[in-house]
């Protein structure tokens, strides 16, 4: 009872890598408190899928295995976080800010009237001291997300409902192996016990999942633009630097909504997370959900003709310079002493 | 044959272009500095809902939105483009509201409208990005629901089904489900079409009963006589609503601590854009092996 619980989101039989990072920071949760971590797998043919999850120290995990509940449609899963939570009454309860966790947090948290925080950057145990009410609450999780177009950081808390959920996008926390022989409890449930018949009513008739055209996430190098591209022409430049120094190239969101970059190469809160080693961030002005998704890289450029941008706040070399002048400079010189 | 669709649309502040005067000193939001828009995706869904009345006759578009009196401006704007009607859902006691708390409120109405087929609005609010209005409405009327949604391709009304194509992670998907049902569409839907000329001409006198209070309308005979210029406006009592589950009361979720954004500064090196400063900054990255 009151335990962390961690729902693994699966694509066939393949659990996703935003779920095992939930799962690792699930576990550090749950030695903070003190309580188990669980998690929950629901799809179809599952045999064997406590190999994938059982490593990132998962004490039971449940399997709810049925041919209907892949792909994933809302009301099944829902049902079966709705019923299980009742029952084993969590007291934390993780998933992944994609579009199958936005589909389902939502809707479990409105079941069961408790409180969710979407798109958290970060996620703390901590206490809190109602003044008002003259009460005082342990071991509450914080919260911790941009807010209000990424001008101001909330820490948001549920002091009094259960279980306390949030999302967290893919790459913001590490996916980290405890122990690849973790012993924990496989507990195969009777689906039918907690998902109504009635529940099946959406179908899927057609489906096209394609594997990233690209290794943003896992690149070690990035060059990312911003709206100082200019163009997407001017992204036509980035791309060639990448090129050159095998690096893969991302975006802020302005240059996204400005249409000079696809949307899934999206640096940021509400895009993807990097931890490269190099981050090249170019006419990028630093607005903190960009910040949010490369703060972690190792080193950062700043190429910006604007001194004030406030990127060059956390880079480790600032080019006071216009993108223009500044990029094929580094192509070429790249090329002169390189080999 | 004829559909009906409510549109859930929401005004926000327009946190894309926030300027240098948006934050007071004491570090809390200055509203008043930024422009109240209407949520981007919610113009999107109210495409949808009016290409369904361009090809099902009959077919009637209604707005719900919730906020405070000058958010009439938003059911103006949707009659602008071609919705039939709409509602402001507007009281003290919704203020300070989470996700769920604002939920409960729209569901109140939307049972109060009563008759509905597709019940549609913006994936998510560009103040919030929660995403989390749409399913938490479609859980509190017990309704299926359909996010993410690209397109709707079909709606057969004689068999009470509707087919909609959405986005998954890392592809796309096509779905189908009966009617009536909550559906959220994606910012990369077809976007909303302009205002049309004869519309504005019809509407744009149009008014809240608290735009009215504030000001004496030039032609007070004129709501009397064109009843489709009065905005309706709805509080906590008319939706029949439980205070205990409106507002900052029935929000589970609170802010504990706003920070406002500070960036931790590090030693950092400066440099021009000349030749030789980015040729020692290669040469330097080379050296230790940053780059390859």
């Amino acid at each position: 009872m009151n335990n962390v619980f961690v729902y693994c989101e699966l694509e066939g039989t393949t659990v996703a890598d935003v779920s095992l990072e939930l799962l690792t920071k699930g576990r550090k949760l749950a030695n903070q408190l003190g309580c188990q971590l669980e998690a929950i797998a629901a799809g179809s043919g599952l045999e064997g899928i406590e190999k994938q999850i059982m490593p990132y120290g998962v004490d039971k995990l449940h399997v709810f295995d049925a041919p209907r509940l892949f792909p994933y449609t809302s009301l099944p899963h829902a049902s079966i976080l709705i019923n299980l939570f009742k029952e084993e009454q969590p007291q934390i309860c993780l998933m992944g800010a994609t579009v199958i966790g936005r589909d389902l947090g939502p809707r479990v948290s409105s079941a069961l009237t408790s409180g969710l925080t979407a798109d958290c950057t970060a996620l703390e145990i901590g206490s809190h001291e109602d003044k008002k009410a003259g009460k005082t609450y342990e071991n509450l999780l914080y919260q911790i997300r941009p807010a209000f177009g990424g001008n101001i950081v909330a820490t948001i808390i549920n002091p009094e409902h259960r279980p306390q959920m949030a999302t967290v996008r893919e790459g913001v926390m590490k996916k980290e192996i405890l122990d690849a022989n973790y012993q924990g409890e496989v507990i195969h449930h009777e689906v039918s016990r907690y998902v109504s018949d009635t529940d099946y009513v959406i179908n899927v008739i057609d489906r096209h999942v394609e594997k990233a055209k690209h290794n943003l996430k896992g690149a070690s190098i990035v060059v990312a633009g911003g709206y100082g591209m200019g163009s997407k022409e001017g992204f036509d430049l980035l791309f060639e630097l990448a090129k050159e120094l095998h690096a893969e190239v991302g975006a802020s969101r302005a240059a996204v909504d400005a249409g000079f970059c696809d949307h899934d190469r999206q640096i940021g809160q509400t895009g993807v997370t990097v931890r490269p080693k190099l981050y090249i961030a170019c006419g990028i002005s630093g607005q903190i959900q960009h910040i949010a998704g490369m703060q972690d890289a190792g080193i950062i450029i700043s190429i910006n003709s604007d001194e004030n941008a406030p990127i060059n706040a956390i880079a480790d070399y600032v080019i006071n310079g216009t993108v223009e002048e500044v990029i094929p400079k580094m192509i070429k010189y790249y090329k002169q002493n390189s080999k | 044959m004829s559909l009906k669709i409510i549109v859930l649309a929401k005004q926000v502040p327009d946190t894309r272009n926030v300027g240098k005067d948006a934050m007071k000193e004491d570090g809390t939001i200055n509203r008043a500095a930024l422009p109240a828009i209407f949520n981007p995706e919610d113009l999107n869904a109210l495409e949808q809902a009016l290409r369904l009345k361009d090809t099902h006759e009959g077919t009637t578009v209604t707005l719900l939105t919730m906020g405070p009196g000058r958010a009439a401006e938003i059911i103006r704007e949707g009659l602008y483009r071609g919705a039939d009607g709409g509602y402001l859902l507007t009281d003290r006691a919704f203020a300070g509201a989470d996700t769920l708390a604002t939920s409960y409120a729209l569901a109140t109405a939307i049972r109060k409208i009563g008759d509905y087929d597709i019940i549609i609005g913006g994936r998510q609010a560009i103040d919030g990005d929660t995403a989390q209005v749409g399913p938490q409405v479609a859980e509190k009327l017990g309704l299926p629901q359909i996010t993410y949604a690209e397109e709707i391709l079909n709606v057969d009304e004689a068999n009470r089904r509707i087919t909609v194509k959405r986005h998954i992670d890392g592809g796309v998907e096509t779905v189908e489900g009966p009617l009536p049902i909550v559906i959220t569409v994606n910012g990369s839907a077809a976007p909303c079409r302009p205002r049309n000329a004869k519309l504005v001409m019809k509407y744009k006198r149009a008014l809240g009963k608290q735009e009215m209070a504030a000001t004496t309308p030039a032609y007070a005979d004129l709501y009397e006589k064109r009843p489709y210029l009065n905005i309706q406006e709805w509080g906590v009592a008319d939706v029949e609503g439980d205070l205990k589950q409106c507002g900052l009361s029935g929000s589970p979720t609170k802010v504990k601590t706003i920070q406002n954004i500070v960036f931790q500064t590090k030693e950092s090196k400066t440099l021009s854009g000349s030749d030789k400063d980015v040729e020692d900054l290669i040469v330097e990255l080379l050296a230790n092996h940053t780059i390859g």
